[in-house]
């Protein structure tokens, strides 16, 4: 009897932090669907007494929405196949293949991680420019094509796989593109989705180094474009929540279908050091 | 044998490149760069490109913007990450408790923030927080508090900003700690109930202790990841009111990328970096001394 009371204020406790993570987010649903200027009266309503996509499709059809929708899904999807492939071959050949000088290299990687990305941003504007990519998306994509700390899990994981099994086909005179092709990698199916799902988010959400780069409204990505309607449309809460649903509804619906990729990757990381 | 060395070196080629030529490589040149005077002049023809030794570095240090931000920032880490990190530790515990329903459901919800696009949810909370229609002084009018402006008033808008990062990234901890929750050995709570011992006392003398290494790492993670405050200001109070909430990465955007004074902007990301990396140090000895590696 006295686990009752317990019970009720664990319970509750996690009913209440659940409510305060989720409130925002339900409100900009609701909100994205009131008619422009409906939300900005007193006591704030909470629902919308006449839901509309009006400002879907005002962002759309005047903002240019669907442009930097399409921009978002081009930079990721090819950030996230880019340093899938670079990360995969590092991280396996980190794990599994001997070569001079293999952990000195790995070390110094490991090192580098401590360097904010930031530190690197003046002079990557001034090579991007010297390259002629920025405002380009080979401008955003080109820099995040490889990660240490991408590579850092695969080769974690890669070094599971038994050496006995690499060695059998090299005696079997498979070549090591083939070994890597047809041992490895089915092995390492469950990292190389952990890795997309976080590598496609963290591209997605990424907001600084865009910012800098794409310096046009053409290659906005949804953040970028975001936070410059921000700036223009202050007052129009409505409109302001439906872009905000445009820009957080793929990667919520991405990491609630591979929540359980998504956290392995996450405890991959920085449990297991 | 042989072979596989080739192979090696073929497999990590791309990655690499990448790396050298977009981090490592830029990361030098910064430090070159934080020793010239480059700026708008220089980015038309590097003929007006002079070294400067470290004069960019006195610079910063004379800047009172400068100081400014850096209390900012400091403000904002030694806020937040406390804050920060009592909310995952509190959450983990909860999701943890055996009396704990519904643990799948909690878990996804109260780790959603920090999957959610960071711009998306600071323009959300900019209206959650606004004086008179904000949901925010709604809920408090119900306690009886009168409005109150959030983002508009100099000593508020740096604690709503770390508000806003508590609510968004402890859903990230909350995982880590949990995780870390789950591999402690059951017998010695078995025990300790044995004994007589309160949840509380058990928390204290079992818990708390076991999970300091855990504890430490993150906090250190987390402490990184605030230094670097940027995005937050940048969309919620645009570094205002009266430069209240501009943070030295803020700073050293608008030094470098609105006034292209790219010299000097390095050198604030070596100050900034070489300040994280002493706290680091700090911490981690500190970490040390209580016992954990």
């Amino acid at each position: 009897m006295k686990r009752r009371p317990a019970s009720i204020a664990v319970n509750g406790l996690l009913a209440l932090g659940a409510a305060l993570t989720l409130f925002p987010l339900l409100w900009m649903l609701s909100v994205s669907l009131m008619p422009i200027g409906s939300a900005n009266s007193f006591p704030p309503p909470l629902l919308p007494l006449h839901p509309t996509l009006d400002n879907y499709r005002t962002l759309f059809e005047r903002a240019d929405l669907g442009r930097f929708l399409l921009n978002s899904l081009l930079v990721s999807t090819g950030i996230t196949l880019g340093s899938l492939a670079c990360n995969l071959l590092a991280g396996y050949a980190f794990a599994k293949l001997r070569f001079a000088g293999r952990e000195r290299l790995f070390g110094l990687l490991l090192a580098a991680l401590v360097i904010p990305s930031q530190v690197a941003m003046m002079p990557l504007f001034l090579l991007a420019r010297l390259l002629g990519i920025v405002n380009s998306y080979a401008g955003v994509i080109l820099p995040a094509l490889a990660s240490i700390y991408g590579i850092y899990l695969v080769r974690q994981f890669a070094r599971a796989i038994p050496d006995e099994l690499l060695e059998a086909a090299r005696i079997d005179g498979a070549s090591e593109w083939r070994i890597f092709r047809s041992v490895a990698l089915p092995l390492l199916r469950p990292i190389i989705l952990t890795l997309a799902v976080l590598t496609f988010l963290t591209a997605w959400n990424d907001f600084m180094w865009p910012l800098i780069v794409l310096t046009g409204k053409d290659h906005y990505t949804l953040p970028i474009a975001l936070a410059s309607l921000a700036r223009e449309h202050n007052q129009d809460i409505e409109l302001m929540m439906a872009g905000s649903m445009v820009t957080v509804l793929p990667v919520l619906l991405l990491f609630l279908g591979l929540q359980r990729y998504y956290i392995d990757g996450l405890l991959l990381g920085s449990v297991k050091g | 044998m042989r072979r596989g060395a080739l192979a090696g070196w073929i497999f990590t080629a791309p990655a690499l490149v990448v790396i050298a030529v977009f981090f490592l490589l830029p990361v030098l040149a910064a430090f070159g760069l934080s020793l010239t005077d480059f700026d708008i002049y220089a980015l038309a023809s590097l003929r007006n490109l002079r070294f400067v030794g470290l004069d960019n570095y006195a610079t910063v240090l004379h800047m009172p913007l400068f100081w400014k931000a850096l209390g900012h920032t400091l403000y904002f880490v030694v806020a937040g990450v406390p804050l920060s990190l009592a909310a995952s530790l509190a959450a983990a515990l909860l999701l943890h408790s055996r009396l704990a329903r519904w643990k799948g459901f909690f878990r996804v919800a109260l780790f959603t923030p920090v999957v959610a696009t960071l711009i998306a949810v600071a323009v959300i909370w900019r209206y959650l927080f606004q004086t008179r229609y904000g949901w925010v002084n709604y809920a408090l009018g119900w306690f009886g508090i009168h409005p109150i402006d959030w983002l508009g008033d100099p000593r508020l808008a740096m604690p709503t900003i770390i508000l806003f990062a508590v609510w968004k990234n402890f859903g990230y901890n909350m995982i880590i700690l949990l995780a870390g929750l789950q591999v402690l050995p059951a017998e010695l709570y078995e025990a300790a109930r044995l004994e007589g011992a309160s949840a509380w006392a058990q928390l204290r003398h079992i818990t708390l202790p076991l999970l300091g290494p855990t504890l430490m790492t993150v906090s250190v993670l987390t402490m990184i990841g605030y230094f670097q405050l940027f995005a937050e200001p940048y969309v919620i109070t645009q570094g205002g009111p009266l430069q209240s909430t501009l943070s030295v990465l803020y700073l050293l955007y608008e030094q470098g990328f609105n006034w292209w004074n790219l010299g000097l902007a390095s050198a604030i990301a070596f100050v900034l970096f070489a300040l994280t990396l002493a706290v680091t140090w700090i911490l981690l000895r500190f970490g040390r001394r209580r016992g954990y590696a």
